[in-house]
């Protein structure tokens, strides 16, 4: 299993344990992280599922595609480090990620 | 003051399952006019997916949301159904009559025997961004969409958003407004690229600006804007400004049907499956607003639906008329309304 770390925005940590080829999104809903919505279910539809990626995992996640930057128009605060979570899918390689959750969603 | 449009049915909402009701309620002879927040019929097809192939339409492997609509408006051409496009119908009465008065948003009036609520989702509109305190401002200094360009003469404008609403508005308002900037989170935009260059060109001879950013705050007073904070790669820039246009697309809500004195369930409208009626008798739901034991959201389940709702439609409007069920293939007063011998 590949360990994920949400830190929700008052500051509480959320360790979870995610199965490679899910989605970060599909693990901060599995496991109740608060503040993440998730509206179109991980259509890359709605941009509420939208978090910061630690500044020490952004090279290893990597960039949003077209399709995720044009749904990223519409979140809140989008930072260089933003990510919709529903895009990023857990492997071997991000055992130990860490994202923080926005202050809103949308 | 309009006059009241009367009509047998009358269809809020014209997305799939509104536009086959015109179908299955033409084949008993009863004349409907359908109302849309939209511009144009289809609904979600039309307008969240409509290059989308769908797939389980019964007898299309593959089809289009635009393809399904276009053949559905082809099959109740016949029936010449009435539209009124861009209104959310805001009240709904019954009159002592038994039958319904519906009222839009912009006090266009309809009397008829039923009503059918095909709203789907909820009606289509403008989605708020997430701009802290912009509640404040609305309808006084910001606005989600533009009625009369004139109103804009004259006031430095803010347009927010990257699609072509946005692009459109900025290049049709920029020789009315005293000023036009137009924000975006970044310089690549979803719009076509033809109003990207003319805006890109407009800026180049100072005649708009364009600055790359988001929208963090607004200053102003009694909903009147004064500034808007845009927080940029570079840091804060203040941009003043008395009225701002932001185009974050659009977000289904169930809207005045909350208020019509029907059951809701959650937010959907419960029916019994053998008529699909709401909880007041004359009123039908159909497609993706009802809910009932084992309710799919399924376009083919809305057909269904409208097929037994035609029939409880037709024992309103024609009271005490033999109804006989026939089928297509063998009916000849039915091929007749379908013109299929002309």
């Amino acid at each position: 299993m590949t360990k994920l770390t949400f830190i929700a925005n008052d500051g509480t940590q959320f360790d979870v344990d995610a199965e490679n080829g899910s989605t970060v999104m599909e693990n901060a809903i599995r496991n109740a992280v608060p503040g993440i919505e998730a509206e179109c279910g991980g259509a890359c539809a709605c941009a509420t599922c939208h978090v910061y990626v630690d500044e020490g995992w952004t090279a290893e996640v990597g960039e949003p595609e077209a399709m995720e930057e044009d749904m990223l128009d519409f979140a809140y605060d989008v930072q260089p480090n933003s990510r919709l979570s529903c895009q990023i899918k857990v492997r071997d390689a991000l055992d130990g990620l860490v994202v923080r959750v926005p202050a809103r969603q949308g | 003051m309009t006059d009241t449009i009367k009509t047998d049915v009358l269809i809020v909402g014209a997305g799939p399952v509104g536009l086959f009701a015109v179908f299955e309620l033409g084949l008993f002879d009863m004349k409907c006019h359908l109302i849309d927040i939209l511009d144009r019929p289809g609904g979600q097809c039309a307008e969240l997916y409509p290059e989308k192939p769908i797939y389980d339409i019964p007898g299309w492997p593959l089809i289009t949301a635009q393809g399904l609509v276009d053949k559905l408006l082809e099959q109740i051409h016949p029936f010449k159904p009435e539209f009124t496009f861009n209104r959310m119908v805001s009240s709904l009465e019954k009159l002592e009559d038994g039958s319904f008065r519906v009222t839009t948003d912009e006090n266009e009036v309809f009397e008829a025997k039923v009503v059918v609520i095909a709203a789907g989702g909820g009606s289509f509109q403008p989605k708020r961004p997430p701009i802290p305190g912009i509640e404040a401002y609305e309808g006084k200094s910001v606005f989600y969409s533009v009625r009369r360009m004139e109103e804009f003469r004259g006031h430095d404008l803010v347009i927010v958003g990257g699609g072509d609403s946005a692009l459109d508005w900025t290049l049709n308002l920029q020789p009315v407004a005293k000023s036009v900037t137009l924000v975006h989170r970044r310089p690549e935009f979803r719009a076509a690229p033809d109003s990207v260059n003319k805006m890109f060109a407009m800026q180049e001879m100072k005649e708009l600006n364009f600055q790359v950013g988001q929208v963090s705050g607004l200053t102003g007073a009694d909903g009147q804007l004064s500034s808007a904070t845009i927080k940029g790669p570079d840091g804060d820039v203040e941009v003043p400004c008395t009225r701002m246009l932001p185009f974050f697309g659009l977000t289904m809500k169930l809207g005045p049907i909350a208020e019509w004195g029907l059951n809701l369930h959650e937010n959907l409208i419960p029916v019994d499956t053998e008529k699909f009626q709401t909880s007041v008798p004359g009123i039908f739901a159909i497609g993706d607003i009802n809910w009932y034991p084992g309710k799919l959201k399924l376009i083919l389940s809305g057909f269904h639906e409208v097929a037994l709702m035609a029939q409880a439609a037709k024992r309103i409007v024609s009271p005490g008329e033999r109804i006989v069920f026939q089928y297509t293939t063998s009916s000849t007063s039915l091929q007749k309304k379908l013109g299929v011998h002309d």
